[in-house]
Formats: C-alpha cells, sequence, structure tokens
C-alpha cells in the first residue's frame, strides 16, 4: 500500500499506510480486481460518456468543440457519521443564506446593525435594486445551491464557495453513479451506498412547490431555460429537463401573453408556472439588464414582480456568491440563525482592511488572492506557484484597487487517490454537494460533485483546467 | 411540446432519411459504373449527381470530370457542397442534442454513435474500395435509429413529428429519382423499351431497394410501366409514395386525435392520398409521367410547409 505525501490529509490511506474505515469496503474489493481490469474499464467509461454526449463545450476553443470532462474510477467515500455533520452544517448555511437574500432586499437589518458594511452592497453589480421590496414566490431566494467545500484534516471540513446563483454539475453527480453502477454492479451490493438518482424529482417536486399567485390549479407547468446548445453546459441542462420531464426552453420560444410568460408549443403558447433558468441575471431580461442579450425574455421581470412566474434561483441571489459578502458569512450565520456556523470559513483577508492589506502583500508569494467578483479562477492570483515578476505586477494591481481582493492561504486539500498507471495516486479533491431549498424544508443529495486535480500536486480541480470528476459515495449506516 | 423541438425532430429525421436515401444512390451507381466502360461509367455518376441536384456545384468544380472518386467525395464529404453527407449526420445531431429532452437515450445514442462513426469514416477521402465500408455503415447506422425509434418512443406526438418528417423526405426522394432518372436522363424517346433502358430502370430500383421485391412479385420482368405503378402506387413497397402517403396519413390522424382538430396540414394531404389511391399507371402515363411527378413533388413540399406552419415550428 502507498501511503499518501505527508504534507496532506489523504481521505483512503492513514499515515502509516492502514486503509481507513470508510474505504475498507471498497479496498477488499480493489485489492480482488486483476490489475488490468480496472485500466480497462476506464477506456470503457470514456466511450460510455463520448457514446452517451456527456460533454461539455469550451469558450474559444473551436477544434475541440466538445470535451469530456475526465472520470477516475475510485470513488471518494465519505463515512455516515462525517455526512450527518456535513449537511447539519450545509442546511445551516443555506437556511442563512435565504434569509440574508430577504433581508438585503429588504428591511436590510444586518447593515443597520452594524454587522456588514453598507458598501459591500452599493454599486456591486450583483445587487439587483430590481429586487428590492419583492418576496419570491414560496420566500425562496435560492431553489438550488452548491456549496463547494474543502477538507484538510479528519474533522476539518470548510467551506470555499457559495454557488448561490446557477450551481452547475449535478448531472456529472447522477451520470458518475450511473457509470460506477454500470461498470462494477457487484461493488454496490457490498458497499452499501446512499443513493442519488431521485434528484431530478425532488428538483421536480421542489420547483413545484414555490407556484407564482398566477398559476391555476392545474399541474404545475416548469420549463428549463437554455441559453442553447452551445453552452457549455447544454448536456446538463438537456438532462435535467430529460429526467423531471420538463419542456428546455430557449429565450426565442418565449413571450408574454395575458401577463404570463408562454412558450411556443405545436398547439400555441402555453404559460409557464416555473422557469428553472440557466441564464445569468444580466441575460435574464432585455428590458431591465443587457440590452443585446437574445437569451432571455424581454419584461420577464416586470411577469415576476407581479406575480405571473417563479424564477428559480430569484435574479439577484447572485449577490451572496460575492467574495467580499462570503468572508461575513460566519456573521451572516450567526446573525440569522442565531447559532455558532457549524461549517466554518476559510480564513479569509479582507484586503479592503488596512491591517490586513499590509498583511496580505508582505506574503503574497504565500497565499490565494482572489477578485471579489470574480469566478471560475479568473483574475487571481496563486502565491506558491507564481514568479516574483507576477507577484511583483499583482502587488501593484492590489494597493491600487483593495477593496477588489480577498486573500486567503494556500491550503492543503485533502488528497483521493486516483487509478494512474502506477495504481492508487493521490490527488488533490474538493466538494460540491446540491441543494434544493422549497418551502418545505432544506433537501440535500447524499453525496454531491467531487473533482480531482489530476495533475501531481495540483490545487486547481476546475474542469477548464485540466481537473476531473469522481463518483462520490456517502455510505449508508 | 414546443414548436421548436417538433421543428428539430421533424428535421433529424429528414437529414437521416436523406442521408441513407443518398448512401443508396451512390451505390446502385457505383454498381453501375461498374459494369460499364470508363466513358459510361462517367455517365452514371454524372446521373447521380443530377438526380441529388448537385450539377452546377460539381462542374463549378470539377467541370466535366465526372470520375468516380470526385463524385463519391463530392457527396459524402466535400465542403463546398453544403449538403455532403457528412453535413447532413452533422445536422441530424445538432437537433437530435436540441430535442435531446424529447428522444430516448437510445434514440440518441444511435444519433450521436452514427455521427461519431460518420465523422471518423469520413475524415479522409473516401477511395473505391473503403467505398462499400462506408455505404454500409451508413444504411447500418439509420437502421439503428429507427430500431431505437421503434422500440423505445412513446407513440405520442414527438414519434409522429418524426415519422411524419421520415415520410416527407422518402416520398420526395422516390420521386425524384423516378423523374430524373426517366425523364433528364434517357438520351432520347427511342430509347424507352431499349436494353439501355431496362438497365436504367433496373438501377432505379436498385437505388429505392426495390429490386429484388419487383423481381419477386414479376418473375423477372423488368418494364417501365410496371416499375413505375411499383414505386408509386404500391403500397406494400416501404419507399413507393402511396406508402409514404398511408403513414403521413395515419401519422397526421394520430396527431389530430391528440391535439384534438385538423388542420390546413390535413386537408392536402387527404387529396394527395387520395389521388394516390385512385389514378391508375395508365392515367399517370397519360398526363405525362414527369408532369405527374413533379405535380407530386410541389405538393409534398407544399404539405411540409404548412405543416410547419400549422404545428408553429417557426415564430
Amino acid at each position: 500500500m502507498k501511503a499518501a505525501s505527508p504534507s496532506s490529509y489523504d481521505e483512503m490511506f492513514a499515515a502509516d499506510g492502514s486503509v481507513r474505515a470508510a474505504y475498507r469496503g471498497y479496498e477488499q474489493w480493489y485489492a480482488e480486481q486483476p490489475a488490468d481490469l480496472l485500466r480497462r474499464k476506464a477506456t470503457e467509461a470514456e466511450a460510455f460518456f463520448r457514446r452517451t454526449g456527456i460533454t461539455f463545450n469550451v469558450y474559444g476553443n473551436e477544434d475541440a468543440e466538445e470535451r469530456l470532462i475526465p472520470f477516475d474510477m475510485v470513488p471518494r467515500i465519505i463515512a455516515a457519521h462525517q455526512w450527518r455533520r456535513l449537511s447539519r452544517g450545509i442546511e445551516q448555511r443555506v437556511r442563512a443564506l435565504n434569509a440574508f437574500l430577504h433581508d438585503l432586499y429588504h428591511r436590510q437589518e444586518i447593515v443597520r446593525s452594524g454587522r456588514l458594511p453598507a458598501r459591500l452592497l452599493e454599486k456591486n453589480p450583483a445587487f439587483l435594486p430590481q429586487m428590492v421590496g419583492f418576496t419570491p414566490p414560496g420566500g425562496v431566494y435560492t431553489h438550488i445551491v452548491g456549496i463547494d467545500l474543502v477538507r484538510t484534516g479528519e474533522d476539518e471540513f470548510m467551506v470555499l464557495e457559495d454557488n448561490a446563483r446557477t450551481p452547475s454539475g449535478v448531472s456529472y453527480m447522477l451520470e458518475n453513479r450511473e457509470t460506477m453502477m454500470a461498470m462494477f454492479p457487484e461493488l454496490f451490493t457490498r458497499v452499501r451506498v446512499r443513493e442519488v438518482s431521485d434528484y431530478p424529482r425532488r428538483l421536480a417536486r421542489s420547483l413545484a412547490a414555490c407556484l407564482p399567485p398566477a398559476a391555476k390549479g392545474h399541474q404545475p407547468v416548469v420549463a428549463v431555460l437554455t441559453p442553447g446548445i452551445y453552452n457549455s453546459a447544454y448536456f446538463e441542462h438537456a438532462f435535467l429537463a430529460d429526467q423531471m420531464g420538463a419542456e428546455l426552453v430557449e429565450g426565442s420560444d418565449l413571450r408574454i401573453e395575458n401577463g404570463r410568460i408562454a412558450m411556443r408549443t405545436t398547439q400555441g403558447y402555453q404559460p409557464i408556472d416555473v422557469l428553472y433558468r440557466r441564464v445569468d441575471d444580466d441575460y435574464l431580461d432585455p428590458l431591465t439588464f443587457k440590452p443585446e442579450s437574445q437569451l432571455g425574455v424581454s419584461g420577464i421581470m416586470d411577469v415576476y414582480r407581479a406575480g405571473g412566474i417563479t424564477i428559480a434561483n430569484a435574479p439577484g441571489t447572485g449577490i451572496a456568491d460575492d467574495k467580499a459578502i462570503y468572508s461575513f458569512m460566519p456573521e451572516i450565520v450567526e446573525f440569522y440563525t442565531g447559532e455558532k456556523p457549524i461549517l466554518p470559513n476559510v480564513p479569509t483577508w479582507r484586503c479592503s482592511e488596512p491591517d490586513a492589506l499590509k498583511y496580505v502583500l508582505e506574503h503574497l508569494s504565500e497565499l490565494v488572492v482572489k477578485e471579489v467578483h470574480g469566478s471560475g479562477g479568473y483574475g487571481m492570483l496563486i502565491g506558491p506557484t507564481s514568479s516574483k515578476k507576477e507577484i511583483a505586477a499583482f502587488a501593484a494591481k492590489l494597493a491600487a484597487r483593495p477593496h477588489n481582493y480577498i486573500a486567503q492561504p494556500t491550503l492543503s486539500l485533502s488528497t483521493v487517490p486516483i487509478l494512474s498507471r502506477a495504481g492508487l495516486t493521490p490527488r488533490h479533491v474538493d466538494l460540491r454537494p446540491f441543494v434544493l431549498v422549497s418551502p418545505a424544508g432544506i433537501d440535500i443529495t447524499p453525496g454531491g460533485l467531487t473533482r480531482v486535480a489530476l495533475k501531481k500536486g495540483s490545487l486547481v480541480v476546475n474542469s477548464s483546467q485540466g481537473g476531473g470528476t469522481k463518483d462520490s459515495w456517502v455510505l449508508d449506516d | 411540446m414546443l414548436g421548436r423541438s417538433a421543428n428539430g425532430i421533424f428535421w433529424l429525421f429528414r437529414n437521416l432519411e436523406r442521408a441513407e436515401n443518398t448512401a443508396r444512390l451512390i451505390e446502385a451507381g457505383f454498381r453501375m459504373a461498374l459494369t460499364r466502360d470508363a466513358r459510361d461509367a462517367s455517365d452514371e455518376w454524372r446521373s447521380v449527381i443530377v438526380t441529388l441536384g448537385l450539377r452546377q456545384l460539381f462542374e463549378a468544380k470539377f467541370g466535366s470530370d465526372y470520375a468516380g472518386p470526385n463524385v463519391i467525395n463530392f457527396i459524402l464529404r466535400d465542403r463546398d457542397n453544403p449538403g455532403n453527407v457528412l453535413t447532413m449526420c452533422e445536422l441530424a445531431r445538432t437537433n437530435a442534442r436540441m430535442v435531446r429532452a424529447g428522444i430516448t437515450r437510445e434514440v440518441w445514442e444511435s444519433v450521436n454513435d452514427s455521427w461519431l462513426k460518420m465523422r471518423e469514416l469520413l475524415a479522409r477521402p473516401v477511395t473505391e474500395t473503403r467505398l462499400g465500408d462506408v455505404l454500409d455503415t451508413l444504411r447500418r447506422q439509420s437502421t439503428q435509429v429507427r430500431g431505437a425509434m421503434e422500440g423505445t418512443m412513446l407513440r405520442n406526438e414527438i414519434y409522429n413529428f418524426a415519422r411524419i418528417g421520415s415520410f416527407i423526405e422518402r416520398a420526395d426522394n422516390t420521386a425524384r429519382i423516378l423523374d430524373v432518372k426517366y425523364y433528364v436522363l434517357l438520351p432520347s424517346i427511342s430509347y424507352v423499351g431499349s436494353s439501355l433502358d431496362n438497365v436504367q430502370w433496373e438501377n432505379v430500383l436498385r437505388s429505392l431497394a426495390g429490386e429484388r421485391a419487383y423481381r419477386w412479385l414479376n418473375a423477372g420482368r423488368m418494364e417501365a410501366r410496371g416499375i413505375a405503378e411499383f414505386l408509386i402506387l404500391d403500397s406494400r413497397f416501404p419507399r413507393s409514395l402511396a406508402f409514404c402517403y398511408g403513414k403521413l396519413r395515419s401519422n397526421l390522424e394520430h396527431l389530430a386525435r391528440e391535439y384534438g382538430c385538423e388542420t390546413d396540414a390535413h386537408a392536402i394531404l387527404r387529396e394527395a392520398d387520395c389521388d394516390l389511391h385512385t389514378i391508375t399507371i395508365d392515367a399517370i402515363f397519360e398526363q405525362g409521367l414527369h408532369e405527374y411527378i413533379a405535380k407530386f413533388i410541389s405538393r409534398n413540399t407544399r404539405l411540409a410547409n404548412q405543416i410547419q406552419y400549422d404545428y408553429r415550428f417557426i415564430d
């Protein structure tokens, strides 16, 4: 057995090379498999993904218009007791996020109480004045949330990021499981893993629980709004619509009729009750936001405010993804739930604060610095892997606009083995569990999407930068 | 169902049908070319190009050099021919992605698989040695999609729009092959009934995969009138005009039942279908086969347009 590198926590092997409890069942099975079988299965899996079209598009890359996200066949396994704690922490955080969003768009008690500086909202493009004073149907802002977690030790899980806008990746969670079950059915008879396959049904139920006032008493009409087949996540949009039995619509299918958003069907225009939109706020309504957008529907914000439709997630939820806001999440959780946060944040320096800025500038080579409005790894500095010149250039940018940045320590993320030529080799991972919110409560699918950095030593798990995915198991007691 | 999805599924199946028919046409042309001397062989290839309506485009590129490899590659994979088979497979797949939520996983996988295979096979020029393999694959793939569809799709509006796309396209193809072979390709009317004429007719049957069925029904007699009757009026033959319209009628009836109302398209269909049921082959030859077919093709197009309009394919 190979032990992981001593610097980071390996989820499968302890430092002495012994197998941790959660992985014992899997390891026994693994040891019985002939060496070449798993490699052959890896090739099979890739052919399977290609045939089923589970691909993502890369913008600005015309040759490889559709790529596969590499799939690794060693599952990421979470013990039942760990998951119980994680899900309590996630639920608490998501409850706080929704209360926070409601407050931000109403009385702003948290600002009045002095816990959150008002300047974080001023001139912040993610804060939508159109949402002020309006309560979405059912009081739900974030119908679907993805909470990105990282782990640094046995019990040390931290929230790296909240995705309250339009989190993606759930189709990979589902397809990864399907693939594993198709390839290794006997493995699932030996290790009891909690089911994820009913996510689409739960999503449909959760969305249907947030009907707008204008909905009649009939069966709720749910539609998924996609930017179209060239969007990087199109596969997921089609997948979810298919699994929910909902229509997959584009902006050009929609128009306003009698105060409702209606889709052009073969029998005329039919009103939609709930629109699960996978189009950003900016493109949702050309009348209100970007006038050149062809992806949304003109006037949908007026219909929305008049109670003609439910938009999921609600416009304006992106403010909760802001990294400056993120740094206040421990205070936010406490303010709205009256409880201490179960899941901590990654320690974060706000460069807007003079002491923090001074520290960050002195320690740039050890830190990760992020733009507060950025996403997906753009516009950030990873100190340990940057040259002196890059650091100096970044320091100048940072000193000129400190408000625009936060900094975090370079974390030693936990590792899980991947199957490489040499057998099991540790690689860094993160975890994105998916959370559904409806007036009936908060529903967390056990597991989520594990992203893995395939390059040795790399901490970057993004699929656009060479990351892969794993099936994520939560064990059944 | 969305109008845009109906449009997508309609064109998905039109493109698949067209790709398959094109493969058959090349196959028949290739077989003919093999049995003739070089000059006649290039006549044969020209007839394939003319049947596909590609003469102008082809001659703009190759002049009158109707050599086999030129023709084969022009039809199958040349980007100067916007209607090449690879593009059809690509369009079919793009449409399938667009209506992904409306088709079963099996149908999607077989369309996707078909595109992946064709893309690989057509990545480099097709030699006459490889041609058989390419055409075989093309036919097998389309059979696979059809099988997936028959075996897994709910018989609802989506299925009916898919079938309507297939049969509109198939009727159009059969009519065009019949017309071009008969009207355009015979050097002059004096050839009617000659041995060249008979070879041509056999080729028509072969292009439509009907030679075996026809022989079986007619004890091997090749005769223009009999073949035309078979291809137009015999509702037992799955590529005949009468068969296609029988299917179109039942698919449109299903839609009318599901939606609770008929549309203008139903009236056009009834007129065409009634015509195919009452006319005799003698009457067709009396008014002129070419005139009859030209009328049929234009009504078929009118029907397709009316369906697209009635069911709100586009805004």
